[in-house]
């Protein structure tokens, strides 16, 4: 035992464990979380990766850097609109119009720039500001007038396509050739700085992990063993390194035109992953949220403004979603009046539920998006490239969907049963 | 009395709707005493704690606190002038740990950062300063917990706010021999240290055995304010259910005018 424990020994506190001593309790310690019903993210990372071996041996197109490359512009969309999603999920509400939300935002955005010549990035806040606006009105009419946000939000769902038929056209589209927004999902990093940002990324996570370990460990507060510790940095760190090292490649089909480098949308979601880590783990805002979606009763009495925080969620996550339309806007080159519409948004539901966020409320966090976004746009361009009848991706996500949800509902009933957290 | 009330409420008027559940009550609690407030379901005990915690402000009526008037419009209130609740139907959040519930809506921060060093620390200090010792962790998540400890870290909690007055609504309704006598331990602790505790209870044997004082609810009104030493556990019964008893004063809105 450490000198930690014995401090509490003194103070008659001496069941308080700071530290699960060794790996293979922490091991253990994980098997009955598991079987407690909290799976954590490890099951839809195995998940992804019977995916990839399931498509990988159907189609030899699917490994290939181009696909891969492929694969991580067309999954931007739907992580970022899944993060968008994911604090909503968190409250215990939903909301169903965060893909049209997005339509329009990059619809606003889109015309700002084609129709009135406007800086790329005036029309990008404007989009923002769209977003944020949907959102204080959904927001306002859920918390302040009680309607359910499923009712609101379909409400929107339909009224926001209109909208954007209103601003397009009937069967219009307005392309989006501005170098800065086409760039996102269509440009690449130089090999040199995809490496040199990898390398980045991996340092300062380590760093940080390892700071905080060591913090912890002085400090006498409740600290996973060092060995998780090391192994979530290795574990990291290879797949930053395998991701780079992939996409930095070439993975031209004509010999005279090599492309290679990581498409600027990684780094657009490596950094609104950052940001929504940090919002939602270590503000006082991200812990009420939480809150609030574990009972909002008792986030009322602790003193918490529980309307002015489910309006500022609903606010977050339009402005998000039209970060999302604006990176599906660019990848498509073009916003059309069916912009986020059809299963866009359902496919956020999808990936944050597969993703490990609970549709209770409560449970969940922003690096769910990355695992079940990709598990989604796995599907889409796996089906998409074994050719199938189109009827086979929904039937196919409809059921992943449906599975994702089950297992969220059994693992509730799980934990309620054993007790677990 | 010796002491000065710390928290006096006159005359509290509260209905919801139609119905009307508080009528004309008045109470007091006294620093570094235990304060019983007894009376059948439906009372009105529930609704009067939560009156005096904001959430259900009452109709009319003075609120006194360490002898000036106060107004009390919700919890944040309540919780300003050092005042906490430790509610029947508990109000923790299952998702969240022990620190995490403790600290919940008032947070410690570290610039923009929640400072969980501080939490965690000052946590696992209140615990120990109240010698709990049936929790293996203060990162275990509430859902995991008896209800005895999460009647435990729900009283803590307020310990942890060095409150002045602490309402606890049936702290020890759903629990066990043991548990019960570890919460009224508690209860009592938190007394002898000056804090004015109210204590909502059906189990007389806990009332005599930890109260000072006695305030009987009947319908919505008081029927007898006393010191514990005066009453018998028989003349408290006689109250609850029909509220009045020989040889006990009614207060001056008397009870049995209904
Ligand atoms: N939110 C409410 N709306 C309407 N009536 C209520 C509400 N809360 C309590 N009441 C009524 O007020 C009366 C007193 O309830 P309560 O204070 O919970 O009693 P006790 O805690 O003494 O058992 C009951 O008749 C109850 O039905
Ligand atoms: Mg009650």
């Amino acid at each position: 035992m450490t000198d930690i424990t014995t401090d509490a020994d003194e103070a008659g506190f001496a069941s308080d464990l700071t530290q699960s001593n060794t790996l293979g309790e922490s091991i253990r310690a994980y098997v009955s979380r598991v079987r407690g019903g909290d799976m954590g993210a490890l099951p839809s990372i195995f998940g992804l990766v019977v995916l990839f071996i399931v498509f990988g041996i159907a189609n030899d197109r699917f490994l290939s850097n181009l696909n891969m490359a492929n694969l991580a512009a067309q999954s931007g969309s739907i992580i970022i609109l899944t993060m968008a999603i994911i604090p909503v999920l968190l409250l215990g509400e939903i909301d169903l119009s965060a893909g049209v939300a997005g339509g329009v935002s990059a619809c606003v955005m889109g015309l700002l720039i084609v129709k009135h010549d406007q800086q790329w990035w005036i029309a990008v806040l404007a989009a923002l500001v769209t977003g944020a606006v949907i959102g204080f009105v959904i927001g306002v009419l859920v918390a302040k007038l009680g309607i359910p946000s499923f009712v609101v939000t379909l409400a929107f769902f339909l009224g926001l396509q209109g909208a954007t038929l209103k601003l397009i056209g009937e069967g219009g589209s307005v392309r989006i050739d501005q170098p800065v927004i086409s760039g996102i999902a269509n440009n690449n990093m130089s090999v040199m700085w995809g490496w040199i940002s990898a390398i980045a990324v991996i340092v300062v996570f380590a760093a940080l992990r390892l700071l905080r370990h060591r913090r912890k460990v002085s400090q006498g507060l409740q600290h996973q063993p060092f060995a998780v510790v090391v192994a979530q940095v290795v574990a990291l760190a290879a797949a930053v390194l395998v991701v780079t090292d992939v996409l930095n490649q070439n993975r031209s089909v004509n010999v005279n035109f090599p492309i290679s480098g990581v498409p600027y949308v990684i780094p657009v979601i490596v950094v609104l992953l950052v940001v929504w880590t940090l919002i939602l783990s270590r503000t006082t805002w991200g812990r009420h949220v939480y809150a609030i979606g574990g009972n909002a009763e008792a986030a009322r009495r602790a003193g918490i403004n529980v309307d002015l925080v489910r309006i500022s969620v609903f606010m977050a996550c339009t402005a998000m979603a039209a970060i999302s339309g604006i990176v599906e806007a660019s990848y498509g080159g073009k916003v059309s009046t069916t912009s986020g519409g059809g299963n866009t948004l359902l496919y956020a539901v999808g990936a944050a539920v597969i993703g490990g966020t609970s549709l209770f409320g409560g449970r969940g966090k922003a690096s769910n998006a990355i695992v079940g976004g990709l598990v989604i746009a796995t599907i889409v361009n796996g089906l998409g490239l074994l050719a199938q009848a189109a009827y086979l991706n929904y039937v196919v996500n409809g059921v992943v969907l449906l599975l994702a949800a089950s297992v969220d509902a059994i693992s509730r009933r799980r934990r309620s049963a054993t007790g677990l957290g | 009395m010796s002491d000065a009330p710390l928290l006096a409420l006159r005359g509290i008027n509260k209905s919801f709707g139609v119905v009307n559940v508080l009528y004309d009550v008045d109470l007091t609690i006294y620093p570094g005493q235990v304060t019983a407030l007894v009376g059948d379901n439906g009372a009105g005990k529930s609704t009067l704690v939560k009156a005096i915690a904001g959430i259900y402000p009452a109709d009319s009526g003075d609120y006194l606190f360490e002898g000036k008037p106060v107004s009390v419009h919700s919890p944040k209130d309540a919780a300003a002038l050092g005042i906490e609740v430790v509610y029947q139907d508990l109000a923790l959040c299952e998702n969240l740990d022990i620190v995490e519930n403790m600290f919940l809506g008032r947070e410690k921060k570290n610039g923009l950062f929640l400072d969980e060093t501080t939490m965690e620390s000052s946590a696992r200090e209140v615990l120990a300063s109240l010698s709990v010792r049936t929790v293996k962790s203060v990162r275990q998540s509430v859902s995991s917990l008896s209800g005895g400890q999460r009647q435990t870290v729900a009283i803590a909690k307020s310990a942890l706010w060095k409150s002045k007055v602490v309402l606890l609504d049936e702290p020890t309704a759903a629990l066990g021999v043991a548990q019960t006598r570890q919460v009224l331990d508690l209860v009592r602790r938190l007394a002898d240290q000056g804090v004015g505790v109210l204590l909502i209870s059906h189990n007389l044997t806990d009332v005599f055995e930890v109260a000072d004082r006695i305030t009987a609810l009947y319908l919505g009104r008081v029927a007898a304010d006393v010191a514990v030493k005066d009453v018998t556990s028989t003349q408290v019964v006689e109250l609850i259910t029909t509220g009045h008893s020989d040889g006990i004063a009614a207060p001056s809105t008397p009870a049995a005018s209904v």
